[in-house]
């Protein structure tokens, strides 16, 4: 049995019965990493020791006849953003080439209550910055269903590696889209949860009010099956809101009826792909045949978006990010030249950084400069309170809102990477929701003419994470796109 | 042409919490260098801030002691510089939204009460530690120190003279004291001053570019680095020159301010909220509960002193300067009033039980005690003095067992090894001589070698009682009763 090929639940249902072990899943997974990967570049480090030896431990909890977990003993990987005790972790970026860290995230130490094995750590975009999985100081992250393009970003690693069956299930970070946009593009499952939702204590933050960690899946039932496992509040994690988790597994239901489907104009307008307009409006559609209640919304302040964002995320990014200097952990300069203190942060900073990583603290610093703070820093603040404002009167009349996710499928590697504001555009649909602090998912909702995926938002109510699994189950259960894979081997 | 000087101070005050603003590692001053850290408070990537209660606490406590409005919602800000003690390379502090607003503190100064006003008050992290070891071409960070709540108190331009200074640097400490909010040890750190210094011709009302000065680590160099930097103004002013606004540095060899080097001033901190940290609300109620714990202050302890116990001003201030004094003073009166409950008398004209025993209390406080701390550099909690001890002393004095000067001669030995003031007394035989047979022995030496004296006394010169008094005191090695041997004395010239 090619057991790589499985979802969670479909595993666990096996372990349960004992017809497999964690053992057998792991290796058939490393197996086929060890194989393809080298294709892919999904991963940065694999951290197969202490894998093996969690699927040990979950394998002997089974033979013992305690009940498990659901994501006890399955093989997950993990974005490189995401603090890992014991295992480098590397955010993509020379910087912290040598950094192992000696705390787990709060999600990370979830996983290890669970035993679920962590394989390793995945491919991204340095310090989840941008949107092609090209930024990445270990090579740019390839799509499993055209090696010539990218998988999208920054959580390039986690949607590739799912979608090539080189992991089960995976957890990466989304600030602008980093989750859905790949998602979308390696047509896997892709979850946005609510701001606070999710603790983001050990995640390596860009910035801290926009970033979530989100999960990549293969199917929307494992979906819910993972946001069980990490969703809840943090006393760690002042930001992560003291709200009951429901079990989202009871929302899996396949019903559409009296659902009310919003579908915002703004979100169609002019630099949409062909393909992508069609699927999705192929994908509404569906709904209306599964007896939904289609209404056309308007989220006028969607065009100053992006522009908003890219005052605040490099703001809070420039501050994030000061506190790699080679003093206390990471990259120091070994030039012997130096002379003083400044020098050696300067050097530092320019041997660990990137050039995205570098224009954003740059953008960042001069928005937060004394004297621009208000025209820049203040004033997106504001427009973000009126982007938030368009969702929340949406909201009142209709339940879910259905949009694309990318404006275009998977472009070429190095396509845009020369073009940073036709990069910045690629988020243009995923970063309002950022913006607004709301849960949305991907999930695949068609093919382009060359055959790659194409996905579909789902944007819920604040903490509302449940409707958009059931939407996102309905239309998966009405449809065939999820079964489709990418041919690899 | 008279100048007047235009001064206001910044203070930073660590807050006495046990554990850290925003993680859970242990305050404790003076620990190994980095044994009290963890990866929130030493920056680790992915790690978060979470605000430590008790220090919200003190803020407000702090906000109302010093007459502030307290901000409903209270928000976080980052203040980004880049310096190697400073983990993250930003200090979480507040900029827009502060605990407290437009407070002031009243102190009495020669002329009369002046209200300080104080423009705001907010809580921030403290940075930890660059060492550098002599000799040694590296240097090394302590974090120890990163990430302790202080509280910053910023007043507006409203001092004018050093005295001034001095005087609300005193009662500022006291109010912190009292509140049990810092222990203020400025040798620990734990209270620091920065002064922001102006000077301008008297009468006129514009404000001069400010100097602010750096690195002021005691109220001694507070004092002298403000009244150099005064004079340094003025002469500046006499000869037509402009006084930049710029940022020095007190330099305490040289007793002198010099300019920072410009790189150590070009700061621009970018302040921007805290996103990792939401909004704060203080409820009505909160600030209600904490208004009710607020112990007596300075100020109110000062005049109830004065009614209670029937202590003079001065008294009162002298006690109530710092809280352990006054504490130490209040405990001890209570000993004093279980022991000698006849000596309690109703005050009359007040209709209020006045102590006796308060003004002789206060007198050993103040006194012998107070000198005693003093010479030695110490508080009274340092010492093995306790009110029992004290009340001890008072008694045996009180019921002629020894004299005053005997007991002043073993205090030291009782503030330093806690010894009873009996066992003193019976380990060195010192009670006092009432009998007058051995006294009239010791005056009949006294005036026979002493006939100068006894000449001028004779002579009209009667300030000589004194010096023979002393010297039948020397002779009985101090036990003599010096009212008997007085009069002995005057009965022996008499019959000379």
């Amino acid at each position: 049995m090619e057991l790589y090929k499985l979802t969670a639940h479909e595993l666990h249902k096996l372990l349960s019965e004992k017809k497999i072990s964690s053992l057998e899943i792991t290796e058939s997974i490393y197996g086929r990493i060890e194989k393809l990967d080298k294709n892919i570049n999904s991963y940065i480090t694999l951290a197969k020791e202490s894998a093996l030896q969690q699927a040990r431990k979950a394998d002997k909890k089974i033979s013992a006849g305690g009940k498990i977990g659901p994501l006890s003993g399955i093989p997950v990987s993990i974005k490189d953003v995401i603090s890992t005790k014991n295992i480098k972790t590397t955010c993509g970026s020379r910087m912290l080439e040598n950094y192992i860290p000696i705390f787990d995230a709060t999600v990370i130490e979830k996983f290890k209550r669970e035993n679920t094995v962590i394989l390793g750590k995945t491919n991204m975009d340095e310090f989840a910055m941008g949107s092609s999985t090209e930024n990445s100081a270990y090579g740019a992250c390839r799509n499993p269903w055209d090696t010539s393009t990218i998988p999208g970003g920054s959580s390039g690693g986690s949607a590739a590696c799912v979608a090539a069956d080189l992991a089960i299930m995976s957890l990466g970070s989304d600030t602008g889209g980093s989750v859905r946009q790949p998602a979308s593009m390696c047509g896997v499952v892709g979850l946005k949860p609510t701001y606070g939702r999710v603790s983001r204590y050990g995640l390596l933050a860009f910035a801290s009010s926009l970033d979530q960690i989100g999960t990549f899946t293969k199917d929307v039932e494992d979906t819910a099956i993972l946001l069980n496992i990490i969703a809840g509040h943090d006393p760690l994690d002042s930001t992560s809101v003291a709200k009951e988790v429901p079990d989202y597994t009871k929302s899996l239901k396949n019903d559409a009826k009296k659902l009310k489907i919003g579908v915002p104009k703004e979100y169609f307008a002019e630099g949409i792909h062909q393909e992508v307009k069609k699927s999705i409006q192929n994908a509404v559609e569906t709904f209306k045949k599964l007896g939904a209640e289609i209404m056309e919304i308007s989220l006028p302040h969607t065009e100053y978006a992006v522009a908003t964002f890219y005052i605040i995320a490099p703001a809070e990014a420039s501050s994030n990010l000061a506190r790699y200097v080679g003093v206390n952990f990471g990259h120091r300069t070994r030039d012997k030249g130096i002379g003083n203190i400044v020098d050696m942060y300067e050097k530092t900073r320019d041997e660990g950084f990137g050039n995205e990583v570098k224009r954003r603290i740059m953008l960042g610093t001069y928005a937060l400069s004394s004297g621009y703070y208000e025209a820049y820093y203040l004033k997106a603040s504001k427009v973000r309170t009126l982007i938030k404002k368009d969702f929340d009167e949406a909201f009142h009349k209709c339940d879910v809102i259905l949009t694309p996710v990318s404006p275009t499928p998977a472009f070429k590697i190095g396509e845009k990477i020369s073009d940073p504001l036709q990069m910045y555009l690629s988020d243009i649909f995923t970063i309002p929701i950022n913006l607004a602090g709301l849960p949305a998912i991907s999930i695949p909702c068609g093919f382009s003419n060359k055959g790659l995926p194409i996905g579909l938002q789902i944007i819920g109510k604040p903490f509302d994470e449940e409707k958009i699994l059931q939407t996102a189950y309905t239309f998966e259960q009405n449809t065939e796109f999820h079964k489709k894979k990418p041919k690899i081997d | 042409m008279t100048y007047e000087p235009i001064i206001g101070l910044e203070i930073h005050s660590e807050l006495a919490t046990a554990t850290k603003l925003f993680c859970s590692c242990p305050t404790k001053f003076g620990a190994p260098a980095n044994s009290q850290v963890c990866p929130i408070c030493m920056g680790h990537p992915g790690t978060l801030p979470v605000v430590n209660e008790k220090a919200v606490e003190y803020m407000v406590r702090t906000a109302l002691a010093l007459n502030c409005k307290i901000a409903e919602i209270t928000t976080f800000d980052r203040k980004n510089y880049y310096y190697p003690d400073l983990p993250k390379n930003y200090q979480v502090s507040q900029q827009y939204h502060p605990f407290g607003k437009d407070g002031f503190l009243e102190i009495k100064t020669g002329n009369g009460a002046k209200r300080i006003g104080l423009d705001n008050i907010h809580l921030e992290e403290d940075a930890g530690k660059n060492v550098h070891p002599e000799g040694k071409s590296v240097s090394f960070v302590d974090i120890n120190r990163a990430g302790i709540p202080l509280v910053e108190i910023v007043t507006k331009p409203d001092l004018r003279d050093v005295e001034e200074v001095e005087i609300f640097m005193n009662d500022l400490r006291n109010i912190l004291l009292y509140t049990g909010v810092s222990d203020c040890k400025m040798q620990e750190g734990s209270l620091r001053f920065e002064a922001n210094i102006s000077v301008r011709e008297r009468g006129q009302n514009y404000m001069p570019p400010r100097v602010e000065i750096k690195n002021l680590n005691s109220f001694k160099i507070v004092l002298s680095a403000v009244k150099h930097e005064i004079g340094r103004q003025m002469k500046m002013l006499e000869k037509k020159e402009t006084v930049l606004r710029e940022t020095r540095l007190w330099d305490d060899e040289k007793q002198i301010t010099r300019p920072m080097r410009s790189k150590e001033e070009a700061h621009d901190y970018r302040y921007f909220p805290e996103p990792d940290l939401p909004p704060l609300f203080i409820s009505q109620e909160e600030i209600e509960k904490i208004k009710k714990e607020l112990p007596e202050l300075p100020n109110a302890r000062k005049e109830r002193f004065a009614v209670d116990y029937g202590l003079t001003e001065y008294d009162s201030n002298l006690l109530t300067s710092s809280k352990e004094m006054a504490d130490f003073f209040e405990e001890s009166l209570k000993v004093f009033n279980q022991l000698h409950p006849v000596r309690n008398s109703p005050d009359i004209a007040s209709g209020r039980t006045i102590s006796n025993g308060a003004k002789e209390i206060a007198n050993w406080l103040i006194g012998p005690v107070t000198r005693y701390l003093n010479e030695h550099n110490i508080s009274i909690k340092e010492t093995k003095l306790t009110p029992e001890l004290l009340v001890g002393i008072t008694t045996y004095v009180h019921e002629g067992i020894i004299n005053q000067n005997t007991a002043k001669n073993i205090l030291p030995e009782i503030l330093e090894k806690g010894k009873s003031p009996e066992e003193l007394i019976k380990e060195k035989g010192l009670t006092q001589v009432t009998d007058e047979g051995e006294i009239s022995r010791a005056v009949d030496k006294v005036l026979q070698a002493n006939q100068q004296a006894v000449k001028d006394f004779q002579n009209g010169k009667t300030e000589t009682l004194g010096f023979l008094v002393g010297q039948v005191m020397k002779i009985t090695k101090g036990k003599a009763n010096p009212k008997i041997a007085g009069e002995l004395i005057k009965k022996g010239l008499k019959n000379l």
